[in-house]
């Protein structure tokens, strides 16, 4: 495969190739002391593998992957919840098919849903909501997962079940926020990190604004970026020319689609409809404060935590640890590359999935296991 | 589901409710449109290009950023994904219970 024909703009790409290679010089970097960026979005980490920008970057340059697949942080215990759920005579248990695979402690929802529970995989919660609606006489809960692009979404389909007054429907909340395991992975006394390349859809939704404390108080610069490769190798190399010039601020190369300040009828769903937990746990990275959405007082109707006295809902969830020799933990916070994990293509692959991350094409572990052994020639 | 996916407003379902129909890469789909309403009437939205997440028009973008996008979705393979989801979606409503 030649990149020049994966490439809109083959050009473009290898201008922008020859000034990361120069500012990587600039700033002294190597293959024994790389420069380390984290792109957050698991969209990026399947686009940088898709297009081999970890292999068509200078040796200098390293990709750490971020924690921002949301499959791939779900807890075991939460997958339990859900199956738990689902095999309840009167549900109808409606989620994104992403979930289906996810192992948790004894079964996946697929292996549920084929055990005879009543899970229906919806493409989005309005459809969830059309189920409750031609269901009257079963409970349909839809499985709220996902980061700040799809919050909105399930804020704005708990409001329009408040409006019709849809008694059958509710939701299982596990919506969770991008910026909170960012200040838990800069807290890390192991950190890495020089830089990220922020998340594009989710700062779509909440601007570019909660990424300030990343510049401010831990000095590190942050661009949020587009999914087009051409978008990445831009970002990258702002990223790289902050460090190199001493600076350290939050940038926007994506503004053609991201508002600084988000969007505001989603902010304003989600804060009529959700607040912040305490403290939630991440599959890998442990419970991180004030990283999970609860459904407020006032919604309490549609809160299935609440009807079927279930995960947070019940107390404190049971913590479930990882299953023997998965390293998913130390692969997200950038201290394994996902073919150093021992069960990486061997006890762990994209069909049996042991380990989140091999779960969804948007897991660091699928996209290597995927396209880790492409290689690709530069273009002349 | 953490990508949008681009797709064409081309008609308008119910107003007061703010749900449209949208034409995503010739699969048409009832979306919400709220967050990209505005105080103009919705009806303003006819031809109008968003990027559509689980079914919410998140943001207005012009063609030929549809367009790019798309490209890349398909590269990576999740354009195809997002479209099979909505059509086994129909499939899963309209399974009796």
């Amino acid at each position: 495969m030649k990149y020049a024909e994966e490439f809109r703009d083959p050009k473009a790409a290898k201008g922008l190739l020859a000034q990361i290679a120069q500012v990587i010089d600039e700033l002294g970097a190597t293959k024994e002391k790389p420069v380390h960026i984290m792109e957050i979005c698991g969209g990026h980490t399947h686009a940088i593998f898709r297009y081999g920008l970890d292999k068509l970057t200078p040796a200098g340059l390293e990709f750490i992957h971020g924690p921002g697949c949301p499959v791939c942080v779900l807890p075991m215990s939460r997958v339990d919840e859900c199956v738990e759920l689902a095999e309840r005579p009167e549900v109808i248990f409606t989620t994104f098919g992403d979930a289906m695979r996810v192992p948790g402690t004894k079964k996946s929802l697929l292996q549920a849903k084929a055990e005879g529970a009543d899970i229906r995989m919806v493409y989005s919660p309005l459809d969830a909501l059309e189920l409750a609606r031609r269901n009257p006489d079963r409970e349909v809960v839809f499985f709220g997962l996902g980061f700040e692009t799809t919050t909105p979404s399930t804020a704005l389909s708990i409001q329009q079940a408040a409006s019709e007054e849809l008694a059958n429907f509710s939701v299982f909340c596990n919506h969770i926020t991008v910026p909170p395991p960012i200040k838990a992975l800069l807290d890390d006394p192991h950190m890495i990190l020089d830089g990220f390349v922020g998340p594009g859809h989710v700062s779509m939704v909440i601007g570019v604004e909660p990424y300030r404390f990343i510049a401010r108080d831990y000095g590190k610069p942050i661009v949020v970026a587009g999914f087009e490769p051409i978008d990445l190798l831009q970002s990258v190399l702002m990223v790289l020319e902050q460090m190199r010039d001493g600076r350290a601020e939050v940038e926007n190369q994506y503004s053609r689609v991201v508002p600084d300040y988000g969007n505001p009828v989603s902010i304003a769903a989600c804060d009529d409809v959700y607040e912040p937990r305490p403290t939630f746990e991440w599959r890998g990275l442990g419970e991180i404060d004030s990283s999970g959405l609860r459904i407020r007082e006032k919604y309490v109707a549609f809160d299935a935590e609440a009807k079927f006295s279930i995960g947070y809902g019940k107390g404190a969830p049971r913590f479930v640890p990882e299953p023997e020799g998965c390293a998913c933990g130390d692969v997200m916070t950038g201290r394994l590359k996902p073919v150093q994990c021992q069960q990486f293509g061997k006890g762990c692959t994209p069909e049996m999935p042991l380990g989140a991350l091999m779960v969804s094409s948007e897991g660091a572990c699928a996209a290597y296991y995927e396209y880790g052994g492409v290689d690709l020639e530069p273009a002349e | 589901m953490c990508l949008g996916i681009p797709g064409q407003i081309v008609e308008i379902s119910s107003a007061e409710k703010k749900l449209a129909i949208a034409d995503v890469s010739g699969v048409r789909r009832e979306v919400n449109v709220a967050c990209i309403a505005g105080d103009a009437p919705v009806e303003d939205l006819i031809g109008a290009w968003a990027l559509i997440h689980v079914g919410f028009a998140m943001s207005l973008i012009n063609e030929e950023e549809a367009a790019k996008t798309m490209e890349v979705l398909k590269m990576l393979g999740e354009a195809q994904e997002e479209i099979e989801a909505m059509r086994a979606s129909q499939r899963e409503m309209d399974r009796a219970s």
